[in-house]
């Protein structure tokens, strides 16, 4: 199926937002997911058009980000965090029930066409472990037993609130409002979670601040020279990432 | 003294619809925008290097330092790109600070952006957190129609455009230089250094890359002063920071404290480890930082304190895990990560990493030998530092680190043909009545 003109609008649209309209790829290949289900051959073509690059130029980016999809995803995209941290807390054991219980592998689809299942790497929400994702949202401090009443809520089309966000939407309609064009849903759902709360709530409790305003210590200045700063910055990963600095050096 | 805990960043998450700009400007939001206004570009970029203020994102490289490395006679464009793809595993503070208070970090951006002569702003959002990546667009939104983004802000003269970018799911975009290269629409893979960001970035043109956290600390330097913001912290790492406690502990969650602060405190107030059990290892500041144990308890976490240590203090993501885990387990888990995250640029990191995988499954299994343990030693060697970026030295870090101190454990599993460990006793419903 070709895509509609009003399509077309958008991707040029996404385009315009950037000085130069490549850069909108990533979040047109969003939108090409949001109409298309997937990554299609006809969304490709778009994009390819749309930009004046070849579609092999479009493929070999569409195949490098985990987000993009070749196959059709339900209408709940199900992630299970099975990174370090999650797994040790209860991930696997929440994976591989769901595994069972839907009857499918890793990046598998229902045969309702409902869900799809797919294990997936820290979100940063670590403090709420194990977390799942559904279409993106968080669904936090998970159980099996959780999860199983989680998906079946989804395929019996109950409606399903994120721990920390607002009712789930569809994948495609996610993946829309990651493409740039937002739903009126930002004001739903809490500003944070428990966890987020901790420290401020022992905070309060106990009295303690930061430093009143006033204060003033002079100069905190850390380093006076590129060099300096090198040799004080943390050290392997920042080696490479400071040494570059003295590049830019004069 | 200061107090134990600061919160600043976080000290308006508890308030009622706190991401809305009403809720952020109720508290004097935007205020510290137009004292910025009132210095010159060059005195904002002096405040914040006085201030000490040393990047959020991991590598620790003094922010005003950065910002004074732009070219300002270059003729081109100047651009700011905020690095919001938090994906480094155990760290999660952009994530729920761009939840709670978006306004916090757009203010930033405009104060960095004024200092640094941008005119556009780009705010690279990883992907899968679309409620996030919905409060920063509502956030963003809210500030044109306020008139704090747009043309002449605040009659400034100074004009701003903000773009919010979602990413696609990859880890290495979190890495500057691979971050340009997705947002101009190509696949995430680092670029060669040099040229740098700052005289060649995005599109060719100067350009600053900076942490959220980092951005978001920029309004209450300016705000308060530089001699506030290094009266917190230690000599040479200024300031406060989000710590994020995840694992085995009473109460994980964020805690916003001065640099410095160790991790017994801070599990002290996290309520200690779960009952039963004992601290075994954990990581400073994200999976590529090395692991610590219990010896590093009374340790500063500080740049230097963990440097001295042999790890680095990296995003302060403190995944504790307790006795009941098996630290051969964990690496695996963090080694598969990096194989399955590892751009495929370069063939230390893309062949290597792989291998890592291999071998480590083997001896998870209980399968090999001794010798296994100094082949995996080698393999490391071979990577580290012969890489193109520094995925791969974050890959090696927990075996290396894990073998140093854990090697009885790796030769318990070719003793015992498996893991002596039950993986039940782990979790976080161990010893209740939930049904895994
Ligand atoms: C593999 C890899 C992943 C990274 N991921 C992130 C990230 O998710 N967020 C971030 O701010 N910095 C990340 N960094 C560090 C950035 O390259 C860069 O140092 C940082 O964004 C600079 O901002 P800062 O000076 O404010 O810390 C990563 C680095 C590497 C090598
Ligand atoms: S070290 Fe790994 S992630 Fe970095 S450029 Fe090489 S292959 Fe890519
Ligand atoms: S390890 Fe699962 S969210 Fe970080």
């Amino acid at each position: 199926m070709t895509l509609t003109t009003e399509t077309y609008d958008e991707l040029r649209a996404i385009g315009a937002r950037y000085p130069e309209a490549r850069s909108g790829l990533l979040p047109m290949l969003h939108l090409v997911q949001s109409v298309e289900g997937r990554i299609t051959p006809e969304g490709i073509e778009a994009c390819a058009e749309v930009l004046g690059i070849t579609a092999a130029d479009v493929s070999g980016v569409a195949t490098f980000y985990t987000m993009y999809k070749r196959r059709p995803v339900g209408d709940y995209h199900v992630g299970v965090c099975t990174n370090t941290l999650c797994a040790v807390m209860g991930g696997d054991q929440i994976f591989s029930r769901l595994k069972e219980h839907l009857d499918v592998g890793n990046d598998e689809t229902t045969e309702d066409g409902k869900v799809t299942l797919e294990h997936i790497e820290c979100n940063a929400a670590c403090d709420y472990a194990p977390v799942m994702t559904v279409n993106w949202e968080f669904m936090d401090n998970m159980t099996p037993d959780a999860a199983v009443g989680l998906v079946d809520a989804l395929r019996d089309g109950a409606e399903v609130h994120s721990t920390r966000g607002p009712r789930i939407v569809t994948w495609r309609e996610a993946e829309r409002v990651l493409a740039g064009f937002p739903d009126d849903l930002a004001d739903e759902g809490p500003a944070a979670g428990p966890a987020s709360l901790v420290g401020l709530g022992i905070a309060r409790d106990r009295g303690w601040t930061a430093p009143h305003p006033d204060t003033d210590a002079g100069s905190g200045r850390t380093a006076d020279s590129k060099q300096e700063a090198v040799a004080q910055a943390d050290t392997g990963r920042a080696e490479t990432e400071t040494k570059q600095e003295e590049g830019s050096d004069d | 003294m200061t107090d134990v805990l600061t919160p600043v960043l976080t000290d308006n998450w508890g308030d009622d619809r706190s991401w809305t700009l009403d809720s952020y400007a109720a508290r004097g939001g935007y205020e510290a925008l137009d004292k910025a206004f009132a210095m010159a570009p060059d005195d904002v970029i002096n405040e914040v290097k006085e201030s000490g203020l040393r990047g959020r994102g991991g590598a620790g490289f003094p922010t005003g330092m950065k910002w004074g490395f732009i070219p300002q006679d270059n003729p081109k464009p100047k651009y700011l790109v905020v690095n919001a793809d938090e994906s480094e595993p155990g760290t999660c503070k952009d994530i729920p600070l761009m939840m709670a208070s978006p306004h916090t970090l757009v203010e930033g951006v405009i104060i960095s952006s004024y200092a640094i002569r941008a005119n556009k702003a780009f705010i690279y959002i990883r992907g899968e957190v679309l409620h996030v990546v919905r409060r920063v667009q509502r956030a963003v939104q809210e500030a044109y129609l306020a008139g704090h983004l747009g043309k002449n802000i605040h009659g400034s003269g100074f004009d701003l455009d903000v773009v919010v970018h979602a990413g696609a799911g990859a880890y290495i975009c979190g890495e500057e230089t691979a971050l340009l290269e997705g947002l101009e629409g190509r696949r995430g893979q680092p670029r060669l250094r040099p040229p740098f960001p700052a005289v060649a970035g995005l599109y060719a043109s100067p350009t600053v890359i900076n942490n959220v956290e980092s951005i978001a600390s920029v309004p209450s330097i300016i705000a308060h002063g530089h001699g506030w913001f290094s009266s917190m912290g230690t000599e040479k790492s200024k300031g406060f920071g989000i710590f994020s406690l995840s694992g085995h502990v009473q109460r994980p969650g964020q805690y916003e404290a001065p640099l410095g602060i160790t991790l017994r405190t801070l599990i002290e107030l996290a309520g200690g480890v779960r009952d039963g059990h004992e601290l075994k290892f954990w990581t400073p500041g994200g999976s590529s930082t090395p692991l610590l144990t219990a010896e590093h308890l009374d340790m500063p976490l500080d740049f230097e304190g963990v440097g001295a240590a042999g790890s680095m203090l990296g995003t302060r993501a403190l995944q504790i895990f307790d006795d009941s885990t098996c630290v051969v387990r964990a690496t695996l888990r963090w080694t598969e990560f990096y194989k399955h995250e590892s751009c495929g640029k370069c063939t230390p990191c893309r062949e290597g990493t792989w291998w890592l995988v291999q071998t480590l499954s083997a001896l998870e299994n209980g399968q090999g030998s001794e010798a296994d343990l100094d082949l995996l030693l080698d393999q490391c060697d071979n990577i580290l530092g012969r890489s193109f970026c520094a995925l791969a030295d974050g890959a090696v870090s927990p075996i290396t680190s894990s073998i140093k101190y854990f090697r009885d454990e790796y030769v318990a599993h070719l003793t015992e043909g498996g893991c002596p460990f039950d993986p039940a006793r782990s979790t976080a419903w161990a010893g209740q009545e939930v049904n895994a």
